[in-house]
Order: C-alpha cells, then sequence, then structure tokens
C-alpha cells in the first residue's frame, strides 16, 4: 500500500501544478486528478467494448485522471459487489436500478448523488428517475435499458401462415399449429431460474395489470391470492399443450438458443440482448421477428418490462468529484446514444438518439407506449423473495400440479422477508 | 514416545546466578516445552478453526444480512429449519450422498488390487487411475454435464443403442442427486485406491505365504488375510469419504446449482446459497445450517478421534 499511495501523492502533485498553470483555460471544466476507480460487470464482449470506449472518451476530456478500470464477471459481480462496497471501494461501480439497490441504499454504502439530478438531467432522465428514487434521493445514474418481447422465426410463421398476435387466443392458436407441425412453440432455459420469471411477469402483467404486479413484488398481495391463480392458469394453458421445449431446467437461456436457431422452436420471450447472439448464429433480419406480448385481458392496459442497468458511487469512494464528473458523462445524451448503439440497447436520456435497428427502434415505441414499466421479477422483488419465487416458477414449469405447495411456500416467505 | 532425559541444560551452567524465572524454567523445562512447541499451532487453530466455529453459533442466533445492524433472533433460525422443506431435502440428499459415496471404497479396493501387480509400465496405469482426483472438482463436473447434457451427451448416445431415453439427469428431480454422485465417485474411487495401493505395500508377503500354503484363494484369501491387514487403509479411506460426502459443494455447485427447484442441494450448498449467494445475505440462518451440518459431521470426527486415541493407547 505504502507505494500506491505515494504515487498517488505524486499524481495528484503534478495534477495540482498542472491544474494551477492550466486553470484559466478549462474554465468551464474543472481539471479533474487523482485516480478514479472504475468497477464493472459488462463482462461480456459486447458491452464491455461499448464501457471501455466510454472510459477512453472520459480519458481523453480529462487526462491528468488515473483511470483504473476493473472488469468483473457479470454473475460473480452480484456477490463480489457487497464485499467491495463495505471494504476498499471503488469510485464508480455498475449495478441496477429498483429493488435491487435497495439494500445497498439502506445500509448506507451508496453516495446520495441528488445533486447531480438537476432540473436537465431530471428531464431527460424522467422514465427511471422513479427507480433510482428511493427516500426522497437518487443514488445512482442510469446509462441503458432494454425491452422484453417475444422474439419469433418470421419464417416459420410464414411457413405455416401464421402472423404476429395481439390476443392471448391468438397466440395461443398459434402455438396449436406450430406444435400440429412438430415445431415447438417457445425456446427457454431455466437453469439459472431467471428465465422462468419473465414468463410469470409477462402473464400477470397482462392477467391482472401492473399495478397489481408491483404490490405482489412489494409484498402487498399474499401469493395465495385468487389473482396469483390466475396468472397460474393462464401459464398452465400453455404448458398443458407442451408449449415449451422438453428438458428445459438443463439450459441455460444461451444453450437453448439453438433450438430456436435450427428451427426446432418457433419464438423466445427474452430481453433485447437476445438478438444479438441469434444473428451472429446466422438468423437474418428477414428470419427474426418481434412482437409485444399480447394481451390476455383487453381492459388492462399494456405495461412492459424494462430492466435498468446504472452506475453509482460507492459512499466510501475516495475521489468522489471525479466521480461525479464520470456519472454525469454517463448520463449525457451524446455519451448514451454511442454507448447503447454499440450496446444494442436504448438510452435512458431522451434526448439521445437510436440507432436504426429494427428491433430497437420497435422496442422503442413499445415502451413510450407503455402504461408502466417493471425492472424484472428478481429486480422488483426483494432478492430472498425473488430466489424463492423463481424457483417456484421453474418447479410449476416442471410439475403444474405442485401449484398449492408453490404458492403456500411463497406466502411463508413472503410474510418473513417483508 | 522420546523419552530421553536429558539434564536441564542451565544444571551444566551452575555458576551463573539462578533467576527466579531462570529457576521456574528449569524445574519445569520438561512439561512446558511440548506446550511451546504446540503453540504456534495451537493458536493457529484456535484462531482459524475453533474460533469460526464459535462465531458460527452465535451469529445463528442472530438475523443479520452482513452489512446492517445484527437482531437477536434466540432460536428462532433453528425453528424455521424445521419448517423448511428447502432444508430437508438438502438433508435427505446429504444423506443420499453419505450411503452411496461409500461405493467408492469398495470400488477404489478392486482397483487397487487390480493395480497391485508388476507388468511392464504399471506406474502409467497407476496414475491414469489416479488422474481423476488430480483435477479440480470444476472440471470432473463440467466433464459429467456434457456427458449428460440431453441433446449431445454421451450419456443419452448410449441409452439410444439400447431403444432408452433421452433422460435429461441434471434435469430430473428424481434422478439429479444420483447424476452428481456419480459424478463425484469418480475422483473419490481413485482417492480410495491410492490408499490402498499403499496399504497394499504394506501387506506381509509371509502372511500371504502361510496363507496360500494352508489352501486359502480368491475371495477367502482377500477376506481374511488381506482385508484385516488393510484395515488401516480402510479406516482413512471410510474418514475421508464421509467428510467428502458431507462438504459435498463443487459438484452441485457447478452442474446443476442446486436445481431444478433445489431438487439437488445439500447442506453444505443450501448454506452458501442462503448466507453468500446472490439472492442469499441471510447470515444467520446460513450460519444455522451450518451448525447443524457440524454436528452432523461431529458424529463421525468424534468416532475418529475416539478411536486414534484407543489406538495410541493400545500401541
Amino acid at each position: 500500500m505504502p507505494s500506491v499511495t505515494k504515487t498517488t501523492l505524486a499524481v495528484l502533485a503534478a495534477a495540482t501544478m498542472l491544474a494551477g498553470a492550466a486553470a484559466p483555460a478549462a474554465a468551464q471544466q474543472e481539471p479533474l486528478s487523482g485516480d478514479l476507480r472504475i468497477f464493472l460487470d459488462t463482462s461480456n464482449p459486447a458491452p464491455r467494448a461499448a464501457m471501455e470506449g466510454m472510459i477512453a472518451r472520459f480519458q481523453e476530456m480529462h487526462p491528468d485522471l488515473e483511470i483504473e478500470t476493473t472488469i468483473i464477471d457479470r454473475e460473480a459481480y452480484k456477490t463480489q459487489l457487497r464485499n467491495f462496497l463495505t471494504a476498499n471501494a471503488p469510485d464508480v461501480a455498475t449495478w441496477h436500478a429498483g429493488n435491487r439497490m435497495a439494500p445497498f441504499v439502506e445500509a448506507g454504502l451508496l453516495e446520495d448523488v441528488s445533486d447531480l439530478w438537476d432540473e436537465e438531467i431530471s428531464r431527460d432522465l424522467a422514465s427511471t428517475k422513479g427507480s433510482m428514487t428511493m427516500d426522497g434521493k437518487q443514488w445512482g445514474v442510469p446509462y441503458t435499458y432494454y425491452q422484453w418481447g417475444v422474439y419469433y422465426r418470421e419464417d416459420l410463421f410464414e411457413q405455416y401462415g401464421l402472423s404476429a398476435p395481439e390476443t392471448w387466443d391468438a397466440f395461443k392458436e398459434n402455438c396449436r399449429t406450430l406444435l400440429d407441425n412438430g415445431v415447438k412453440c417457445f425456446a427457454i432455459g431455466t437453469k439459472f431460474l431467471w428465465t422462468a420469471a419473465g414468463w410469470f411477469d409477462y402473464i400477470n402483467l397482462r392477467t391482472n395489470g401492473y399495478e397489481f404486479h408491483m404490490d405482489l413484488t412489494a409484498g402487498r398481495v399474499p401469493w395465495t391470492d385468487e389473482r396469483v391463480r390466475a396468472t397460474f392458469a393462464n401459464w398452465r394453458e400453455l404448458i398443458d399443450m407442451n408449449a415449451y421445449i422438453d428438458n428445459h431446467t438443463s439450459y441455460s437461456w444461451q444453450e437453448a438458443l439453438p433450438f430456436m436457431v435450427q428451427g426446432d422452436a418457433a419464438m423466445y420471450l427474452m430481453g433485447n440482448f437476445v438478438v444479438a447472439p441469434l444473428r451472429e448464429a446466422g438468423l437474418s433480419d428477414d428470419q427474426l421477428g418481434f412482437f409485444q406480448f399480447p394481451a390476455i385481458d383487453a381492459s388492462i392496459p399494456m405495461a412492459e418490462e424494462a430492466p435498468t442497468d446504472t452506475f453509482h458511487i460507492p459512499a466510501q469512494a475516495q475521489n468522489k468529484e471525479a466521480a461525479r464528473a464520470f456519472l454525469r458523462y454517463v448520463a449525457d445524451p451524446e455519451n448514451q446514444t454511442i454507448i447503447n448503439a454499440e450496446l444494442g440497447q436504448l438510452p435512458v436520456n431522451s434526448r439521445a438518439t437510436i440507432e436504426d435497428d429494427e428491433f430497437l427502434t420497435a422496442g422503442f415505441a413499445m415502451l413510450s407506449s407503455a402504461e408502466g414499466l417493471s425492472q424484472f421479477f428478481d429486480r422488483d422483488a426483494p432478492a430472498e423473495m425473488a430466489k424463492a419465487g423463481m424457483e417456484g416458477f421453474q418447479e410449476f414449469m416442471v410439475r403444474p400440479d405442485n401449484l398449492d405447495a408453490i404458492l403456500q411456500r411463497l406466502e411463508r416467505v413472503r410474510q418473513r422477508v417483508y | 514416545m522420546v523419552a530421553v532425559a536429558t539434564p536441564p541444560r542451565g544444571a551444566t551452567r551452575k555458576a551463573e546466578a539462578p533467576t527466579a524465572f531462570g529457576g521456574y524454567w528449569r524445574r519445569n523445562q520438561l512439561a512446558l516445552a511440548p506446550w511451546l512447541f504446540l503453540a504456534p499451532g495451537a493458536l493457529f487453530f484456535a484462531l482459524y478453526v475453533v474460533a469460526p466455529i464459535l462465531q458460527s453459533f452465535q451469529i445463528s442466533l442472530y438475523e443479520w444480512d452482513g452489512l446492517g445492524a445484527k437482531e437477536w433472533v434466540g432460536l428462532r433460525n433453528y425453528a424455521e429449519l424445521w419448517w423448511d422443506d428447502a432444508f430437508w431435502t438438502s438433508l435427505r440428499n446429504n444423506v443420499i450422498w453419505l450411503v452411496l459415496y461409500l461405493l467408492a471404497i469398495p470400488a477404489g479396493l478392486f482397483i487397487a488390487l487390480f493395480l497391485n501387480q508388476t507388468v511392464a509400465g504399471i506406474r502409467i496405469y497407476k496414475s491414469l487411475f489416479f488422474f481423476p482426483f488430480v483435477i479440480s472438482q470444476v472440471v470432473v463436473g463440467l466433464v459429467f454435464s456434457w456427458f449428460y447434457d440431453p441433446t449431445f451427451g454421451l450419456f443419452n448416445e448410449i441409452l439410444g443403442v439400447f431403444g432408452l431415453g433421452p433422460i435429461a439427469v441434471l434435469g430430473d428431480p428424481t434422478f439429479v442427486t444420483y447424476g452428481i454422485i456419480a459424478a463425484g465417485l469418480w475422483p473419490q474411487t481413485a482417492y480410495c485406491m491410492i490408499l490402498y495401493l499403499t496399504g497394499l505395500n504394506a501387506v506381509d508377503p509371509e502372511q500371504i505365504e502361510a496363507g496360500r500354503l494352508d489352501g486359502a484363494r480368491g475371495w477367502r484369501m482377500l477376506w481374511y488375510v488381506v482385508l484385516p491387514q488393510l484395515r488401516p487403509a480402510t479406516f482413512i479411506a471410510f474418514v475421508v469419504t464421509i467428510i467428502g460426502a458431507l462438504r459435498s459443494f463443487d459438484l452441485v455447485s457447478v452442474m446443476t446449482a442446486g436445481g431444478p427447484f433445489g431438487e439437488s442441494r445439500v447442506l453444505a450448498y443450501y448454506m452458501f446459497e442462503v448466507a453468500l449467494s446472490e439472492y442469499g445475505f441471510r447470515m444467520g440462518y446460513g450460519a444455522a445450517i451450518a451448525v447443524v451440518l457440524f454436528a452432523i459431521m461431529m458424529i463421525y470426527i468424534a468416532f475418529f478421534l475416539a478411536k486414534m486415541y484407543r489406538d495410541e493407547r493400545g500401541a
């Protein structure tokens, strides 16, 4: 450690001298100095490149800053975050909006960045301000979000004379035709559980609406409620049709992709990140289509899932001034345009432009007219409830007859957690 | 025991004025020396083994997320275990592990007997059989995951030859634990084998000769002459296998992550899940599971220690 401190001091000293000389030149931008340690969970190739590009541009704007970037595997990050927020915290760290950041805010591990959310940023990032706010303060800034929906094989649909369904009945009708022709309706891999939660979220949003879904994930409704049962009854219709690929508990979501690519399954309910691997696997945009999850109850307005990824400043950060400047740059419309084009996702900043892409345009239109945006089951519900819930969903998909036992178990967890 | 009564060193240097401390040291040197030599080991054992165990007991009485304040809940975590289906599933699986894992001992013995011969290149065969124990459990888990894969795995190809399957072993709640145990037996058998191979080196050739003269061969020779001489090896194999079964974690984590819907969990994995995984962080509850696991292990450890003590006494 001593040597590190020494270098830091040296850099600081050098930077201060430089700053003294250059101060008049950069009037509107205080030259930043010192170290800026950034921890990222963007370990997949495309997000990694996008983040590295962004950091390089930020570095160019602040040449005196010693930026040190650490990229941690996305799954490992979820557990490591707790450790590094409490000891030896970085200056900036990625995480997620909504309930997922709640435990850290409550434990006082994240910096209150309400000062960044001035009028301009609040207006530009209005769509996610709610999910970044706790106790009336903001705790980070979002950099991207993406839509969920049904990705399907347009060529298979054409072959069997199907069109993108808008109602639940049409949805099931399509599925029946596909099954009669020996094609499974839905690819899914539930080994890591969360994919099943996507189905639950959507069927529940369509059966009971946004308010109810939010009440349920916030623990205000018992799991044994009749309306929850109605959701599962709708879901069961698909399960009883054998609409899902067999042995889905053995696969991760990536391992289920070949079914879709080879035409053994025609649809995949997934986030927009599924497009990149499908294209890489050789599906052209003519073969691949997207539609909004169909309405089940016509009287219920359509709400959508749009998980938001965010940047935060740990409370124990050393260089909060530089960290704030970095977060401001993250929120910048021009920057969000660039990184989201690389990520293949949607910018949160309303002044950013969306890349010309069939799926992003469709997603943007869909989210703009949505009744409400949910984050995703494991971000809306507290961690423990999410875990128990997703396990229950997976069990239900394999053994739908166990529903009563599953719901009672979830209800017990709910009563303990909230 | 080495009980050489060396006269205290100070005795040869009578000329020096004996200080109070020096006097005490001289009188008790023989009693103190072993403790001094033990001290570093004992200190670290206390610090890194005993203290954490006590700490686990203590934490298990609290509700704590690892970040905020601890809340005293008494025995509530244990009461909750009683009602927790996942806990009973894990416990049941641990028992299955415990029983089936013991198959590694006879399997290891027979491979050892098979390899205990002098043929050209036998060392290579021995190393090859020992190989699964050398590679990481994570690799074993991955290899078996592919082996079991329902679409392209070798296992289902083989079943296909007999017109069976496909069975998604790791996705099926009834088969999953057995599938993982089979993977675990692979390295564990190699471990038992090496224990028996060293044991076989110590088998007295004269007794074998005598047995042969008396007409013992085959099973009778093995049962009455060889096995009794392998008792120390068998004992160690038992202990390491039981402990190995109880602390099984890596394979479950790599192959299924406890799934499908928690059917392949074992206590060690469940403890990790509730206390340290992505959705966990109930330190108190995790500690309670750890205490239960410790209690189960303690049965065997106590048995092991008692036997060691008896043997030392007898020797």
